[in-house]
């Protein structure tokens, strides 16, 4: 090539104007960030499970021992009108009976959640922000998410619990210590 | 349900007492005596695939296909590689990341520079266009599996006739003005919403876009890649830089002899066909013309503007703040029954109905600013669309138009000139 003819010159103009704007775009050092729950802002109405893009939903529920009241009638185990509180599946809350109940000592019962079984349809949050202390919420399992751009739950979130946080910090506990919590 | 009750009396009792301390428990947490510990909290770490194999894969693709279209003028190997990015970034990477939606994320951070843009996206935004702007839409080809799909489908084409065909790519400016809109105004990846594939590659998805998808091919089978020419916004942009491309792939190797089979051929109406006996004008016509066209152009774009500017209440809709400032008021007036989840959500929460509906307002002036750039892009869009179809250019053999060609190789095997030898184009 001899000399630069306008098509050339029009290529490595767009080529450098494209670059040097989308560089420009670039936070260098801007952490990744991912989808999880405030459960702070979390409702309870049940999208989290039919809404994923992943099936089942890479929501599930998980507990924080440490602020639970290992209640013997627990609002997120057994059914509002169980007649006993046993592990009787009709008095079960749990559509998946995710959750195992063990008898700890005098009136208090350990409540666990098995993830692998867990849908995230978030009906024993529910009962337990009615009526316990609210140790069940809806966390985004990290190696189960992919991240989509547009989260497909953040979408139908009906208030808007569903955020980005940055990767480093990407679950929004209750037990963590207020004032930490990323996203509120 | 009785026990329940006796239960909740002093439950209520405790919360009273407790609330002086601790606002957010209701129960207190238990002194165990057996020495029990709380269990582990067990918080699995992200397990996201390396995404610059992704990169890698994208950045051998195109350079596949490149070699394949320009050189080896092969359809049957281009399609063997077609049928590897359906597999790779459709089946198996699951239609994310991809360049389509990329643009939206690039979009957003030009406005927003705190939303974070990963240097993957980045590259997959723009190594697609630095490729078209070397070889053609090379991308389209073989590398987008959006195309992909509809490649494989395109079985029975049939010629649309061209006027209608050039209108009908007015849509994808449209579709990529308003999922820019959009974006920069925060309400949603439009792109990503309405992608019509990714269900089938996912192998589920919501009724609508599953129907949507369906349609989409069946039209496909007979209407060639309906979604790339008439809804991509991603090709709008590629064929900008194709129309500039150095080394676009040329149809004949050597003497085109005009025996219009490659035009047949070609399912996508990508070919030009030569245009010798238009009558050169003379200068004076050229300027008369030019001055119409100059003088007719900014009536187009304000009048598309003020369409755009107008047509804002329906354009904020697409923020769902809008939606829900929208059904509150009717509930609030009576006018439908019931609470939906939204309005349940917003109403249990603190904002009171008044700053709903001032931040509502501001989010429609933004619209309304916006719809009317919206338009004007439009107007600016049509304005050249008539200077293009004015001004007529001589050319002698039957070409690949350079914006709308994919680079399909179909045309090659057409082309009663065409030779086994590998040719250097240009």
């Amino acid at each position: 090539m001899s000399c630069l003819n306008r098509r050339d010159f029009l290529r490595a103009a767009a080529a450098t104007v494209g670059s040097g704007i989308a560089l420009q775009a670039v936070q260098p050092g801007a952490e990744a960030t991912v989808w999880q729950i405030d459960p702070a802002l979390c409702v309870q109405c049940g999208r989290c499970a039919t809404n994923c893009v992943i099936n089942p939903s890479a929501v599930k529920c998980i507990h924080s021992y440490p602020i639970c009241g290992y209640c013997d009638l627990c609002g997120a185990y057994l059914q509002p009108a169980a007649k006993n509180r046993d592990t009787g599946a009709e008095s079960q809350l749990c559509p998946m009976s995710a959750i195992k109940r063990t008898h700890i000592e005098g009136v208090y019962y350990q409540y666990t959640i098995d993830e692998a079984l867990c849908v995230g349809c978030g009906k024993c949050v529910k009962g337990c922000a009615m009526f316990g202390n609210g140790s069940l919420y809806l966390q985004v399992q990290r190696d189960l998410c992919v991240n989509c751009n547009d989260c497909a739950i953040a979408r139908e979130c009906p208030s808007g619990a569903m955020q980005r946080v940055p990767l480093s910090r990407s679950y929004l506990l209750k037990t963590d210590p207020p004032g930490e919590v990323p996203g509120t | 349900m009785m026990q329940m009750y006796f239960l909740l009396i002093p439950a209520t009792l405790l919360f009273f007492v407790f609330s002086v301390q601790a606002d957010e428990f209701r129960f207190p947490m238990p002194e165990f005596e057996s020495g029990y510990h709380y269990p582990e909290q067990v918080l699995p770490e992200a397990a996201l695939t390396n995404p610059w194999v992704d990169v890698l894969v994208l950045a051998l693709v195109l350079a596949l296909t490149a070699w394949i279209v320009l050189r080896r003028r092969s359809r049957r190997e281009l399609l063997a590689l077609t049928v590897f990015s359906l597999l790779y970034f459709g089946i198996w990477r699951q239609g994310c990341v991809c360049s389509v939606g990329s643009l939206q994320n690039v979009a957003v951070s030009l406005i927003d520079p705190a939303f974070p843009l990963p240097w993957v996206v980045l590259i997959f935004f723009l190594l697609p266009l630095i490729a078209a702007l070397f070889f053609g839409r090379i991308f389209c080809a073989a590398a987008c599996p959006l195309g992909a799909v509809q490649e494989l489908f395109t079985v029975f084409p049939i010629q649309l006739p061209r006027p209608l065909d050039r209108v009908l790519r007015l849509f994808p400016y449209l579709y990529l003005g308003l999922a820019v809109l959009a974006v920069c105004l925060d309400s949603g990846f439009l792109i990503c919403i309405y992608d019509p594939f990714i269900g089938l590659y996912r192998l589920g998805g919501s009724f609508n876009m599953l129907l949507a998808g369906g349609i989409l091919l069946a039209a496909g089978i007979f209407i060639g890649r309906p979604y790339c020419r008439y809804l991509c916004p991603y090709g709008v942009l590629l064929g900008w830089m194709s129309s500039f491309s150095k080394w676009h792939l040329r149809i004949p190797e050597k003497a085109c002899i005009q025996c219009k089979l490659c035009e047949e051929a070609c399912p996508y109406g990508a070919i030009d066909f030569p245009i010798t006996e238009a009558a050169p004008l003379t200068r004076e016509q050229g300027a008369k013309r030019l001055a119409l066209l100059l003088g007719i152009a900014p009536f187009i774009v304000l009048f598309c503007a003020w369409i755009g500017m107008t047509s804002h209440v329906y354009l904020a809709r697409l923020h769902p703040d809008i939606r829900l400032t929208e059904r509150v008021l009717a509930e609030e007036r009576g006018e439908v029954e019931g609470w939906t989840i939204e309005s349940e959500a917003f109403r249990s929460g603190k904002v009171p109905i008044p700053a709903l509906l001032e931040s509502a307002h501001i989010i429609q002036k933004r619209y309304k600013r916006g719809a009317a750039w919206l338009g004007a892009f439009m107007g600016v869009v049509i304005a050249g669309m008539i200077a293009r179809l004015s001004i007529v250019r001589r050319r002698a053999d039957y070409e690949a138009n350079r914006t709308y060609c994919v680079s399909c190789a179909r045309c090659f095997a057409y082309c009663p000139v065409e030779e086994e030898s590998p040719c250097v184009t240009q």
